[in-house]
């Protein structure tokens, strides 16, 4: 049997946001050594193995936003990347898994390589997702990041990875936090927003938390971790604050949110840690490319190496492999 | 198998079992197992089946020890003793340090074998349970090592019996192996019934290190051979297991001079304050009551969370729960496994039933469960009255009851409200508030936004009726060392209190008729018996005392239980009281020699002068017996702190009616703790003339209580008093036996000590104040 594992459009209901609410956060109590306990357990507790590692494997490739964010990127080598996540698996592979249809959920660049995106990947059904606002330190001024998510959203971007400005989180100034995320996200337009925060920068669990609900009361569609700038990207116990607080938020607004971990993880281990972390904390729904995201660039090609020894028994060259 | 397209729908975890073929082949060759003994195994001579609690299938046989077999393991371990004994702590050291790699080098082969015997996940095995086994004895090679050093005039205790539980088999055998190995003793361990594989496997790996032969025997057998090694001719009792077997354990070696310590059941609070990280808390409930399947000792089984949260936290406790997973305990996802036997499944279910009728309400996951095996669902219990059985017993499986409190006040009431005291968790962000409660609630073990952290360098054990004695860290090495045997000097045997008036005794009148009366709550109060006795010296009558009884008893230990504040008094307030008493009796020396000299003793003045430096050098240690920082885990703050009992009693020897006095009350009362003490019966006018240095030294009423008459009767009901902590009996050897009998009612610390020469080296020291205080560890975390 064989199925089409298609990138589904991020199809799920816009946040529209809610007015700014401190009392939702203000108190908010995040013991560090307790979250880290939960996130040093998550992998020992769950584990999946033969076929449904496979599986999860397959499925954390559909929900890799495939990234390329560097100086040096030119529309060549932006098609190139394109090509892989229209492609992520060689024919032998898919044939091998039971698939005849498999992409990446979206590719992720700077905004001027936006139109070379979105040229290669034409009639995919893969959506581009542009970083915009100065990425990835913000520190630009605001009509100058708002212009810039225009150009990306005009250049046919469907998703704007914006940062947030660090220093109102670290000074606590939450209404120039959310007034600067909504005046983003008014810029976006149709294109879904996803609210970097940059967590290896706000230091403590409490900003974070915190961070994460201005962002999605601002109507981010999404959250997302690091810009893979920072000196700590994404790491799990930041995850699991970040995944208790849009789970707090949907409580409070019935509004389901994404979320996107991103930077520093490689390996394909990685992705099966991250999904264990949203099925246990947030459930199935967040295993699906419309609330979950994984921002990375060189898993994808362990995940390659792991699928193919599932399916050999031989452990796997990356030689052997497309480049991304 | 589905494939993955299929998978992707579900996105279910799918089977991850662990490999059991190196152990199943193992338990193949071995079939059936006899007991180790002095270096080998025995041919077992009667058997019984051990089984697999998931799956019901039969693992291996095991021998049935019988009386025979502990007579020639005890003998094995008598013999090998000397030898074991003598070695350089350096040698020890080696073997201990051979038997941690060893372990490691066999860890999941243990893993997979406790796993199967026990019913526990393989998780719990391969992440806890095994490195912790490791991890202790390495840690106490290190003690070994360093033995002399850190513990000068100790020494090993001797031969020691040990019986261990079904709940932690591999981990409990390390904490007694290990701490008894290092200090120089030689062992018989009986592992429990249900779970003796892991001990077995334990013993190969002796032999294969090639340990002497005798310094580690294993019994295999039920409560009758654990009983037969009670009795044996051994010099230590280690229990760990149930209160009910433990008190009968206390009682069955009453008077027999064999050490003991237990460490036993709990019904542990586990307390969420509003400010707590109420997810951080709820993960805490998975570890404290999910945990082994709920069978743990000090699991957090009694949930008390803070009014204004309760629904918010009640809520998120049921959808966690409902994510459990349970099931194979060989399978790599599962967070719970098999209770340890179908009597345990059997006892689980009643106990919950019977919750039920008497109206508290189940919330349960409604998890599927294996069609055979021993499986409970876990679960937690709201609407939970105090007088509610499942709030009193201990379940020992994955059910815990949640209670609501309105202040921490009320957290502390509740919290200590059980006749238990092993451990307790808090969890708020506020560290003023975590901190106090740490310091109010009665337990040994405390864990502060955390919960069942375990660590060799940390000290585990009881308060109350958990247990006593400690296991890991300093504190647990104590409990397999002994001090250096003392001079003991027999006491003048009591004499009979005469209530009857002596006209052939005529009293010594110079001055007007001081009457001694009892001593309570600060002040002198009539005995209830309404009768006097004489204290005579050579025919002379010295003065009237008051003829104690159960009811005096009782109210001086009500007016030590009222005068709370002097245990949270800071060491520096106690010392300055001690020291003013010094002065007082000081000024007072010649008043004290001439009443010593009176009732014949020979040199008044040495023992008038001792008391005062006796007085001197606990007020010195007041502030000085401190606790100490554990080295345990990374970015974890563990506080070994010495606490006072509480409410001591002591019964002083008939010599030395003023120093034997003093050298007991002064430690007690320097660690904060409040007495009531039966004075020298043949003397105890040398007391009651405290009572006027007493009130003229700031010493708070109730602190020192003191009830004349009869030492042994007396003493008997201090013993057999729920709401005594701790009793030093320092009598005759039938009084000894009496006092250790009578202390299991509530498994009150006892300290039988012989009578000595009280000016001498043996009248004071650092061991006095050891046994007036217990360890509290109280571990906290930190990170932001």
């Amino acid at each position: 049997m064989s199925h089409s594992v298609a990138a589904s459009l991020p199809n799920h209901p816009r946040n529209p946001g809610v007015a700014l609410q401190t009392d939702w956060f203000d108190h908010i109590a995040v013991n560090t050594q307790a979250a880290e306990r939960r996130a040093a357990t998550l992998t020992t507790r769950r584990t999946v193995k033969k076929e449904w590692q496979a599986a999860w494997l397959v499925n954390a490739i559909r929900c890799i936003d495939l990234t390329t964010l560097s100086g040096d990127d030119t529309p060549d080598r932006v098609a190139r990347l394109c090509a892989k996540a229209r492609r992520p698996l060689s024919d032998d592979l898919m044939t091998g898994l039971g698939l005849d249809h498999l992409t990446t959920a979206a590719v992720c660049v700077y905004p001027l390589m936006v139109p070379a995106a979105v040229k290669a990947l034409q009639g995919s059904g893969i959506p581009v997702a542009s970083v915009a606002t100065g990425f990835p330190a913000g520190l630009t001024p605001l009509p100058i990041r708002l212009a810039e998510i225009r150009y990306a959203v005009d250049q046919g971007a469907e998703e704007i990875d914006i940062v947030i400005h660090r220093a109102q989180v670290l000074n606590g100034d939450w209404t120039a936090l959310y007034n600067e995320v909504a005046a983003m996200r008014e810029a976006c337009g149709s294109a879904h927003m996803k609210a970097i925060l940059a967590t290896g920068e706000l230091k403590t669990l409490r900003n974070v938390y915190k961070a994460s609900m201005v962002a999605m009361q601002a109507g981010s569609d999404f959250i997302k971790t690091s810009t893979g700038k920072e000196g700590v990207n994404a790491t799990l116990p930041v995850s699991l604050i970040m995944a208790r607080a849009l789970r707090d938020y949907g409580a409070r607004t019935g509004h389901k949110i994404g979320f996107k971990p991103a930077g520093g993880m490689k390996y394909a281990k990685d992705a099966i840690a991250w999904q264990i972390l949203m099925k246990e904390e947030l459930g199935n729904h967040w295993l699906a490319p419309d609330l979950f995201r994984l921002g990375a660039s060189s898993m994808l090609a362990d995940i390659e190496r792991q699928l193919e020894h599932h399916l050999t028994g031989r452990y796997a060259s990356s030689s052997r492999h497309a480049l991304a | 198998m589905p494939n993955v397209t299929e998978i992707l729908a579900t996105m279910d975890y799918g089977p991850a079992p662990e490999a059991t073929g190196e152990v199943t082949k193992w338990l193949k060759a071995r079939g059936s197992f006899g007991h180790y003994i002095n270096g080998s195994f025995t041919t077992p001579a009667e058997s019984f089946a051990v089984n697999n609690p998931a799956t019901g299938e039969t693992l291996a046989h095991v021998a049935q020890g019988s009386q025979t077999d502990i007579d020639a393991a005890v003998k094995a371990a008598r013999a090998a003793f000397p030898g074991w004994s003598r070695l350089p702590g350096h040698a020890r050291a080696k073997w201990l340090y051979a038997l941690a790699r060893t372990i490691q080098k066999r860890e999941r082969f243990l893993a997979v074998l406790e796993t199967l015997d026990n019913g526990k996940p393989i998780r719990e095995t391969r992440d806890i349970d095994v490195p912790l086994v490791a991890r202790h004895f390495y840690h106490h090679a290190g003690w070994a090592e360093m033995l002399a050093d850190d513990f000068p005039g100790q020494g090993p205790v001797g031969v020691c019996g040990q019986i261990i539980p079904w709940n932690f088999p591999l981990l409990m055998l390390s904490w007694k192996i290990a701490p008894a190995l290092a200090a120089g003793n030689t062992v018989v361990l009986k592992p429990a019934e249900y779970t003796p594989l892991t001990a077995l496997a334990f013993a190969e790996i002796c032999a294969e290190v090639g340990l002497p032969k005798g310094v580690v025997n294993i019994v295999t057998g039920d409560g009758e051979t654990g009983a037969a090694l009670v009795a044996a001719d051994v010099d230590k009792i280690a229990f760990t297991g149930s209160t009910e077997v433990g008190r009968a354990i206390r009682k069955a070696t009453a008077g027999t001079a064999k050490k003991l310590t237990l460490e036993l059941g709990g019904k542990s609070p586990f307390i969420v304050f509003a400010d707590a990280d109420i997810d951080g808390a709820v993960e805490g409930v998975v570890d404290a009551i999910w945990f082994n399947q709920g069978q743990v000792c000090c699991a957090g089984s009694r949930i008390l969370v803070q009014e204004t949260i309760a629904d918010a936290f009640t809520e998120r406790l049921k959808e966690r729960m409902a994510k459990l997973r349970v099931g194979d305990p060989l399978d790599k996802s599962s967070d719970m496994g098999a209770l340890v036997d179908p009597v345990q499944l059997d006892r689980v279910t009643s106990l919950v039933r019977e919750g039920q009728a008497q109206g508290a309400t189940l919330h349960q996951a409604a998890c599927a469960l294996p069609a055979k095996g021993s499986f409970f669902a876990p679960g937690f219990f709201t609407g939970v009255a105090p007088a509610n059985v499942i709030s009193e017993v201990e379940i020992f499986g994955p059910v815990a009851t949640l209670t609501t409190f309105r202040t921490p006040d009320e957290a502390v009431e509740l919290a200590n409200n059980t006749r238990y005291g092993l451990a307790a968790s808090v969890w708020s962000e506020n560290i003023n508030l975590a901190l106090d409660m740490a310091s109010q609630v009665k337990a040994g073990v405390v864990w502060v936004n955390a919960t069942n952290i375990f660590d060799a360098a940390a000290g585990f054990g009881g308060y109350r009726e958990s247990g006593f004695g400690r296991e890991g860290g300093r504190e647990g090495m104590a409990a397999y060392l002994t001090d250096l045997p003392i001079k003991a000097r027999s006491e003048a045997p009591p004499i009979t209190p005469d209530t009857a008036p002596t006209p052939d005794a005529p009293a010594i009148v110079a001055t007007i008729d001081r009457t001694a009366k009892l001593y309570i709550g600060g002040a002198q109060k009539r005995p209830d018996s309404g009768y006097s006795f004489a204290v005579t010296h050579k025919g002379r009558t010295l003065g009237l005392v008051g003829l104690g009884n159960r009811k005096d008893i009782r109210n001086a230990v009500e007016a030590a239980h009222a005068a709370k504040g002097w245990g949270k008094a800071t060491g520096h307030n106690r010392a300055q009281v001690l020291y003013y008493l010094a002065e007082n009796l000081s000024a007072r020396a010649a008043e004290f020699t001439e009443r010593l000299k009176s009732a014949g003793t020979l040199k008044p003045e040495a023992e008038v002068e001792a008391a005062i430096r006796r007085a001197f050098w606990y007020a010195a240690q007041a502030d000085k017996f401190d606790g100490s920082v554990h080295s345990t885990k990374s970015a974890h703050v563990t506080l070994a702190m010495n606490e006072p009992y509480g409410v001591m009693g002591i019964a002083c020897p008939t010599d030395a009616p003023l120093l034997g006095f003093l050298s007991l009350v002064l430690p007690a009362i320097a660690m904060g703790n409040r007495v009531v003490a039966i004075p020298s019966q043949n003397m105890p006018l040398a007391a009651t003339d405290l009572y006027q240095v007493f009130d003229t030294s700031d010493l708070p009423a109730g602190v020192v209580n003191i009830v004349t008459g009869a030492r042994d009767e007396l003493a008997k009901t201090l013993a057999g008093h729920d709401d005594v902590a701790a009793l030093w009996y320092c009598g005759s050897t039938g009084g000894d036996r009496m006092v250790e009998a009578e202390s299991a009612g509530n498994l009150k610390v006892t300290w039988c000590l012989p009578n000595r020469d009280w000016q001498g080296p043996d009248g004071q020291g650092r061991a006095f104040l050891t046994r007036a205080t217990q360890i509290k560890n109280i571990w906290v975390p930190y990170g932001e």
